[in-house]
């Protein structure tokens, strides 16, 4: 067993754990942040979604010795850390009925993120390739869309979605 | 809780090959495959893991004496992105472009789809398309194997266990158009069905150097020489791409499992097929 070191949400972790111990396992575990879920642990669902230097991985497929030294987020560093205030996404999945059972919730907002982050067009294709490795067994995906679309900046200057029927519905 | 076998990290490609030689490791990269062994459900999990994610010396997208050489530690996102792949070899690309979704793509790599031998693994019926070889190397140096001999059996390679996938190369003299196809239950996150990449080269109006090969439809990805011969030399007409259409579905020796059947995979082999050849034939 040694230490390693990795930085999380932007605070500085150390920790002494075998090496293959999943990144998920990690976190839940030892970290005690359990808003990352495990769905399949396998690598098929995104339940586990984690950002590692910014790109999305499944956490359940990250073994802590390949995270040394990086950058890794969850969704509990998504919403502002001191006034608590969401995030735009988060904003949008709540506005925009994102979530139902909410187990696929993290893990969808930490795709989206990765997405919107890297300049993605927030186009429905594009945006359902990037949700593409997350399951989701409620919703039907549709308000998953919409509410990725809307936080993006091209969704808030003039949404190409049914807004106004989701607000009058 | 998973099993946790113990895990070393070298810091050289030497040092890699140094305790690959001193005993048996199961070499880890981005782990879409190693980290499900690990939970045991699969089998027995490795007893001591070798971390080579962070080797430099296996990683790099090039073009150097007339083939394009991709590292084995590429992951398919920068397979995807890559401009050279682009425009060398667009068929790896689509090919890395099918496999899992961005999770998966962010950190599996083309040397793991190699080596994990899957007879499904997306890109393997480009390599033996485009006459790919895999460098591999050890303590013992480096040697270059053909893909078309690598894969010896269901999940068996021509690799020692001392060895590590450096890099692969794929010649681009002479030029040749590769296409790929797969089919599989939904557009991302699907295991192939079916993966069929179609290589040739255009001289006067008939084929050349054709090359067809597949994924699912055996114990390994394999050509289909009996099909090759058929377009050897051939335009890509209506009554050819028939005859090809009904020889590879004799040719082909595909199993019923979870993901399809047999008659299914026959089936759809010959008709994927059947639409390329009649997409490059403009009819």
């Amino acid at each position: 067993m040694q230490g390693y070191r990795f930085t999380l949400n932007g605070e500085a972790v150390e920790l002494e754990v075998p090496g293959m111990r999943r990144l998920l396992d990690a976190l839940r575990e030892d970290l005690g942040l359990t808003g990352t879920k495990e769905g399949c642990g396998e690598g098929e669902c995104g339940a586990c979604s984690v950002l590692v230097d910014g790109a999305v991985v499944d956490a359940c497929l990250v073994p802590v010795c390949q995270v040394e030294g990086s950058d890794v987020r969850t969704v509990e560093g998504m919403a502002d850390p001191i006034t608590g205030a969401l995030s735009p996404l988060q904003q949008a999945f709540l506005d925009l009925g994102g979530a139902q059972c909410g187990i696929c919730t993290p893990g969808m907002l930490m795709a989206a993120r990765a997405f919107l982050d890297d300049g993605g067009e927030p186009t429905d294709g594009a945006i359902r390739e990037a949700i593409a490795g997350n399951l989701c067994r409620c919703t039907g995906y549709t308000k998953i869309i919409e509410a990725i679309a809307a936080a993006s900046e091209a969704g808030a200057d003039g949404p190409k979605l049914p807004l106004d029927d989701v607000a009058g519905a | 809780m998973p099993v946790e076998p113990p895990v070393t990290t070298p810091r050289s490609l030497p040092e890699a090959y140094a305790l690959l030689s001193s005993g048996a490791y199961r070499p880890i990269a981005g782990g879409t495959d190693l980290m499900v062994q690990i939970t045991g459900e699969l089998g027995e999990p490795p007893e001591r893991v070798l971390d080579v994610w962070r080797l430099e010396e296996l990683r790099g997208i090039q073009v150097e004496d007339d083939a394009l050489v991709v590292g084995a530690l590429s992951t398919y996102t920068e397979i995807r992105r890559s401009a050279l792949v682009g425009e060398w070899l667009p068929a790896l690309a689509q090919a890395a472009g099918t496999i899992g979704a961005a999770q998966i793509q962010n950190r599996g790599t083309l040397g793991g789809n190699i080596v994990n031998a899957s007879p499904a693994g997306d890109t393997l019926p480009v390599l033996l398309a485009a006459d790919a070889s895999i460098i591999v190397g050890s303590a013992r140096g480096e040697r270059e194997v053909a893909a078309a001999d690598f894969w010896t059996g269901y999940r068996e390679t021509a690799r020692a266990a001392d060895e590590l996938v450096v890099q692969v190369r794929f010649p681009l003299k002479p030029a040749r158009t590769i296409r790929f196809r797969k089919v599989g239950t939904r557009r991302a996150q699907a295991i192939s069905k079916v993966v069929l990449a179609l290589a040739y080269r255009e001289d006067g109006g008939v084929w050349r150097d054709v090359r067809v090969a597949l994924g699912s439809v055996a114990a390994t990805p394999v050509r289909v020489p009996e099909t090759e011969s058929v377009l050897e030399g051939a335009a890509p007409r209506a009554t050819v791409a028939d005859h090809a259409a009904a020889v590879i579905g004799r040719e082909i020796k595909p199993i019923d499992d979870v993901r399809s059947t047999a008659e299914y995979r026959r089936a759809v082999t010959g008709r994927i097929l059947h639409r390329l050849l009649r997409e490059e034939g403009g009819w």
